[in-house]
């Protein structure tokens, strides 16, 4: 940015008398030889794109194979800079993507971390995330849905705009559903060369499937499609205690022992939403202890404050009864 | 002639990577922006029509030019501004206004002087453009 020469006092700002200033230099790096070499790990952005995946690897638990393709888009976009770099121009890589998965697989929050990624490679403007359902982009008459259409890009424009639950935007058993009409314009969208706009369809696996067969425009112009495995057992518990951790709760002996029943029974139970099942766990024991603490009339310890009992957990409704479904 | 009006009214015309700059501006400063259009451009026609409806929210220009483009290809040449509105209490009123687009001959205003009683004075200001009708002014030939 060229600073103006700005007089002392009261006055219009004016270029110096001297001509105008020398461009300052342009962004275009100058292009290296032939046969010089480039460390990728030098790139002061890789600092912050391994910080970002240390963060990813630490954080979230399990999802192996979404932590090693989110690792091959960063080395992806990471070489592409160094080719830019050598004077190699190539079209821009196309990064919109698909996440499928079941409820509670960490698609929202493996997002917002791609979207920091994307930013510390210089591929979107702001790490920004901008989630919508098909609410906010399909109209209720003719004529309504292409401008929310367009303005939920407009709001998400330089960043990623995260299409939850994408599978309803299509509705086979209603031709005229305005929801293909959102998928037009973000096709348009998405073919535009210089936006650098990313969307991400996110939804259930078999939902997905279909909703991406039955337009085959836009499966072709989705490359990355990473499917979210449901957690492990091993992971769930692994997942709990940090979340109690995070929450500055912890489980005593019995009460691990118990969250872990819990969590067996609840696993075979119908809904089970993974992480999430796992937080609402968490939060109606916390629920229950609450209500303990207030009954027991007494002073209260830090201690106290801090320990989720056996009781808390027994008192869930999974271990009434196995034939209730209520959580 | 060239029409000099709202803010940057005397620097050259603005690029759209300029527009871009002046907007990320105007909405990092929470200010609303829509886009207005007219081929009217008397001193007093203040309101001039509006293309799409204000955008709010947003944290990027790009919507704003798709905007902007869409108007600059429906009406070639009528005059196209953008205006940043700051609703914060106490201001409450356009903070910014800027041309995007003017078409390419603007064949400039007529001043008309009329004689009223006791040898005052009265002026008129009335563009040649609006000669013609609604639609088809600024049109070159």
């Amino acid at each position: 940015m060229t600073v103006m020469h700005t007089p002392k006092g009261f006055g219009v700002p004016r270029p110096s008398a001297a001509g105008p200033e020398p461009e300052q230099a342009p962004a275009e790096p100058v292009i290296l030889g032939d046969d010089a070499e480039l460390d990728l790990s030098a790139d002061e952005a890789a600092a912050r794109v391994e910080q970002t995946l240390a963060a990813l690897d630490v954080e979230l638990v399990g999802l192996g194979p979404v932590k090693r393709r989110v690792r091959e888009i960063a080395s992806l976009l990471q070489v592409d800079r160094a080719r830019r770099q050598f004077g190699l121009t190539s079209s821009r890589p196309t990064l919109h993507m698909s996440f499928t998965g079941g409820p509670g697989t960490g698609k929202t929050t493996v997002a917002l971390r791609m979207a920091a990624i994307l930013h510390a490679l210089g591929y979107i403007r702001a790490p920004r995330v901008h989630t919508v359902t098909r609410d906010d982009l399909v109209g209720q008459f003719i004529g309504h849905t292409a401008p929310k259409t367009k303005e939920a890009i407009a709001r998400a424009a330089g960043g990623v705009l995260f299409i939850d639950e994408a599978y309803y935007l299509f509705r086979p058993e209603n031709e005229r559903d305005y929801g293909q009409e959102v998928i037009e314009i973000l096709l348009t969208e998405m073919e535009n060369e210089r936006g650098d706009l990313v969307v991400i369809f996110a939804g259930y696996p078999d939902r997905m499937a279909t909703f991406f067969s039955a337009n085959p425009g836009l499966s072709s112009r989705v490359p990355h499609h990473i499917a979210f495995e449901d957690y492990s057992y091993p992971e769930l518990l692994q997942i709990a205690e940090l979340m109690v951790a995070s929450e500055n709760f912890r489980f005593d002996e019995p009460a691990q022992e118990a969250f872990s029943e819990y969590l067996s029974r609840r696993m075979g139970q119908p809904r089970f939403s993974n992480a999430r099942s796992v937080r609402n766990a968490i939060e109606r024991s916390r629920l229950r202890q609450a209500r303990r603490l207030v009954e027991l009339r007494r002073p209260l310890r830090k201690e106290d404050l801090v320990t989720l009992t056996a009781d808390d957990i027994y008192g869930s409704s999974v271990f009434r009864d196995s034939t209730d479904d209520s959580r | 002639m060239n029409l000099r009006h709202g803010t940057f009214s005397y620097l050259p015309d603005l690029t759209d990577e300029e527009i871009a700059a002046q907007i990320r501006y105007a909405l990092r400063h929470g200010w609303p922006v829509s886009v207005v259009y007219t081929d009217d451009t008397h001193t007093r026609n203040v309101s001039w029509e509006m293309w799409g409806l204000p955008m709010f929210d947003l944290a990027e220009p790009d919507g704003v030019l798709a905007l902007i483009n869409e108007c600059r290809a429906t009406f070639p040449n009528h005059y196209v501004r953008v205006l940043a509105y700051d609703a914060s209490l106490g201001r409450q009123t356009t903070a910014m206004q800027f041309l995007v687009q003017r078409p390419a001959e603007e064949p400039g205003f007529l001043l008309t002087r009329v004689e009223g009683v006791d040898r005052t004075q009265r002026y008129a200001v009335t563009s040649y453009a609006t000669s013609r009708p609604a639609g088809a002014r600024y049109v070159r030939g």
